[in-house]
């Protein structure tokens, strides 16, 4: 069955500046914004943006994504004739081997695109946190009758070194991309998210597959040597929020964003919903004596204490005389009576005895904290356990 | 392995709710912060490995299929049995049926085809949050032709419609009675054999009956074995605008709160996708029972907040039930008002109803 455009969804990546958060679990699994995973935002957007076709590949501690992603069904990706598919490395006659990079994921699934036998592919990362309508980027790339499409974005030009740079003409054809540079020529920061001709892609990648001096890698490989050969490569220009959530900081931010009055990057959207699944708990329980301000709570959660600028996953329990501030609470938590808790992200059911007091430093990254060091951190800061 | 079919029969439910079910039948009403009613029966039968659930839906059924849908959120879309929403349709010229009894005989197809051998037959008004395992079992083991479910309450006015219990040490019923003194209360639920199911409905249509649990159990207690199973948890019977708002508050208490909602017992409920509620930095609020999608701004003190409500700045709601989607404007000031689906009130709107007596806003409206 023919399909115009297959999306492919990269998910296996190891995410390993978030530390503690992605020690058993890999980085689109990761829980935000009080109810979803990180990869929830980008299938919404497949959904919200009519990209039914959808490859997810995962790799690394893929467990709970798997059990997460399912059949897709919270992102109506359980379709008749195409839909989800999740895309794991695997073995065939003359043996197998991992995803040694963003392309050769790509390249080893070529079988699951050639069914489809799409005119474009569109590669996505699963990591990132942001609104995005895939179709008006499909558009724009069949009005510029380009090759390859790259969404960007501006970005502060101190962390351009980062991420890969677009340099652009005034009409945004791209005449170089350079991968983390030392010495940015400008701040059009590549989003990880490209349209390719398929038929035309096809063949860097069979080309790229046999040369041994790659790191089979969209960025650092495929994008350069496309260019050399004078593909037509366009930039696509994203206004809006975006966020990298790929360290302990920027994921402790991200959450505090979502928590002004007046956000620039809203869960609550009608038009542009944001879909997860659903554990079933009943709604929250706000106790006597509680006191909540500037904070985002979801079903389950029973609260006695003193809730400041938090987020708080379903299923969290806090106790009295207990104040939470500033601090990411995820799923299963329970905070017993006279705790105080400051800038700190608490894993899934950790289990928070009464009078603890656990507070990050103004300059220190916020303190991830599980039932495996919280008896250490608690020593550590000379706090009675 | 022994089976139970599960039936919600909402025939003889009447619009309970006054303006809450002036559009939508009782079953169908939202309750504690994001369910409607059935949503516990129908979760305590999921849960009870009930895979073939029939509901006899009577009128002002629209939203009641619109919530229940292909039943996938209770895990009922299934190949094999699942969910059937029976709506009183007949074609039958020769049918003289009456009542429930309509509803038996022309669905009986549906009984023959399952495979399980016994009906649980429940309204929609008892709300528990348990499992029937326990009643069946006891069913099995006692030989009895149909097993009900009582429970014992600190009588309040929505026990004065029920049926009280009257039972021997070996748990038989020995009298059904109306005597408002006794507080061990049939809830509408019961247990029995398709076949007793069968003989007992051509029974009463051969008599020009039209109440099938009146005229074919209670009326047959001389020769049928009754047996009373006594359930000892939380529960509670909403058949009254005076009951909805008083066991909604009632969950404000967290012991209450905990018993109907205990660690890993989920109720099932159509699933929103709303987000996380959001408190903003003038909001102020207590005791208060808040389900996600809500903005809020004001206060909000001991009352039930649905989906996706917005309270603006300044607005102080109290002691009222707010339904989904709707909008308190800033300034607003609401006590002891229960405001139905998508109702804004107004800038410095002022709504107050008397504790005993809530003010109802009906659905849609602004005031």
């Amino acid at each position: 069955m023919k399909k115009e455009c297959v999306t492919m969804l990269l998910a296996g990546g190891v995410g390993k500046r978030l530390g503690l958060l992605t020690k058993n679990l890999a980085k689109p699994a990761v829980p935000f914004g009080g109810r979803y995973r990180i990869i929830d935002f980008t299938l919404s957007n497949c959904l919200n943006s009519r990209m039914y076709t959808v490859g997810v590949l995962t790799q690394y501690s893929p467990f709970v994504l798997h059990k997460h992603i399912g059949v897709g069904k919270p992102w109506d990706l359980d379709r008749l004739e195409d839909g989800l598919a999740i895309l794991s490395p695997y073995t065939e006659n003359d043996g197998g081997n991992w995803y040694l990079g963003t392309a050769d994921a790509i390249t080893k699934n070529m079988k699951f695109i050639e069914r489809y036998q799409p005119e474009y592919l569109v590669v996505l990362s699963g990591d990132h946190i942001y609104h995005m309508d895939y179709d008006k980027l499909l558009q724009y790339h069949k009005d510029q009758k380009a090759d390859v499409t790259i969404a960007a974005l501006e970005i502060p030009l101190n962390e351009a070194s980062r991420f890969g740079i677009v340099n652009t003409d005034e009409n945004l054809k791209i005449y170089q991309f350079e991968e983390k540079p030392k010495e940015p020529k400008n701040n059009l920061a590549s989003m990880g998210i490209y349209i390719f001709n398929w038929t035309l892609l096809k063949e860097y990648l069979e080309a790229d597959m046999v040369n041994p001096a790659s790191q089979h890698d969209f960025g650092h490989d495929i994008i350069p040597t496309m260019l050399a050969n004078q593909c037509s490569m366009y930039a696509y220009r994203f206004t809006g929020y975006w966020k990298d959530v790929g360290t302990i900081q920027s994921y402790w931010e991200a959450h505090m964003d979502l928590l002004e009055d007046d956000i620039p990057f809203s869960l609550n959207n009608d038009d542009w919903r944001i879909y997860s699944h659903d554990s079933n708990f009943a709604p929250q329980l706000i106790e006597e004596g509680a006191s909540i301000k500037q904070s985002l709570i979801n079903n389950g959660c029973m609260i006695a204490g003193d809730v400041q600028q938090s987020v708080l996953f379903e299923n969290v329990r806090i106790g009295t005389d207990t104040t939470v501030d500033q601090s990411i609470l995820l799923p299963g938590g329970r905070i017993g009576d006279n705790v105080t808790l400051k800038r700190v992200i608490v894993q899934e059911n950790v289990i928070i005895p009464d009078h603890t007091t656990i507070i990050s430093l103004p300059d220190e990254e916020p303190i991830v904290i599980s039932n495996e060091n919280i008896d250490v951190i608690s020593v550590n800061r000379g706090v009675a356990p | 392995m022994k089976t139970m079919i599960g039936l919600i029969n909402l025939e003889h439910e009447y619009d309970f709710l006054n303006e809450l079910t002036y559009f939508r039948c009782g079953a169908a009403t939202p309750f504690a912060g994001r369910y409607r009613l059935i949503d516990f029966t129908l979760s305590n039968m999921t849960k009870s490995y009930m895979n073939e659930i029939a509901i006899f839906a009577k009128h002002k059924y629209r939203s009641l299929i619109d919530h229940l849908g292909s039943g996938a959120d209770w895990d009922l879309n299934k190949r094999h049995g699942g969910l059937f929403i029976l709506p009183p349709q007949w074609h039958d010229p020769h049918d003289v049926s009456k009542g429930d009894l309509r509803h038996f005989r022309n669905n009986w197809d549906f009984f023959e085809r399952c495979k399980s051998e016994y009906v649980l037959i429940s309204g929609s008004q008892f709300i528990s949050n348990m499992h029937y395992n326990h009643l069946f079992e006891q069913h099995l083991g006692s030989g009895a032709d149909v097993t009900i479910l009582t429970s014992q309450y600190d009588l309040k006015p929505e026990h004065t419609s029920c049926l009280k219990v009257e039972a021997d040490d070996q748990g038989n019923v020995t009298a059904f009675t109306n005597d408002t003194k006794n507080n061990h209360v049939y809830t509408g639920v019961y247990l029995l054999r398709k076949s007793l199911l069968y003989s007992l409905m051509e029974e009463c249509i051969a008599n020009n009956k039209s109440n099938f649990f009146l005229d074919g159990i209670q009326n047959n207690l001389d020769r049928l074995k009754i047996q009373v199973y006594n359930y000892q948890g939380y529960s509670m019977i909403v058949n009254s605008i005076d009951s909805y708002y008083r066991q909604n508050l009632s969950l404000l208490d967290s012991d209450n709160y905990q018993q109907l909602f205990p660690n890993g017992e989920r109720v099932y409920t159509k699933i929103g996708n709303q987000p996380p509620t959001k408190y903003n930095s003038s909001a102020k609020i207590a005791k208060s029972l808040i389900a996600t999608g809500g903005i809020i701004n004001g206060e909000v003190e001991n009352s039930i907040l649905f989906r996706g409500v917005k309270v603006g700045k300044g607005a102080k709601i109290k002691n009222s039930i707010i339904l989904q989607h709707c909008k308190i404007e800033d300034g607003a000031h609401i006590e002891n008002v229960i405001l139905d689906k998508d109702v804004t009130v107004t800038e410095d709107q002022l709504l107050k109803g008397a504790k005993e007596q809530p003010f109802i806003i009906a659905k849609r409206s602004t005031v």
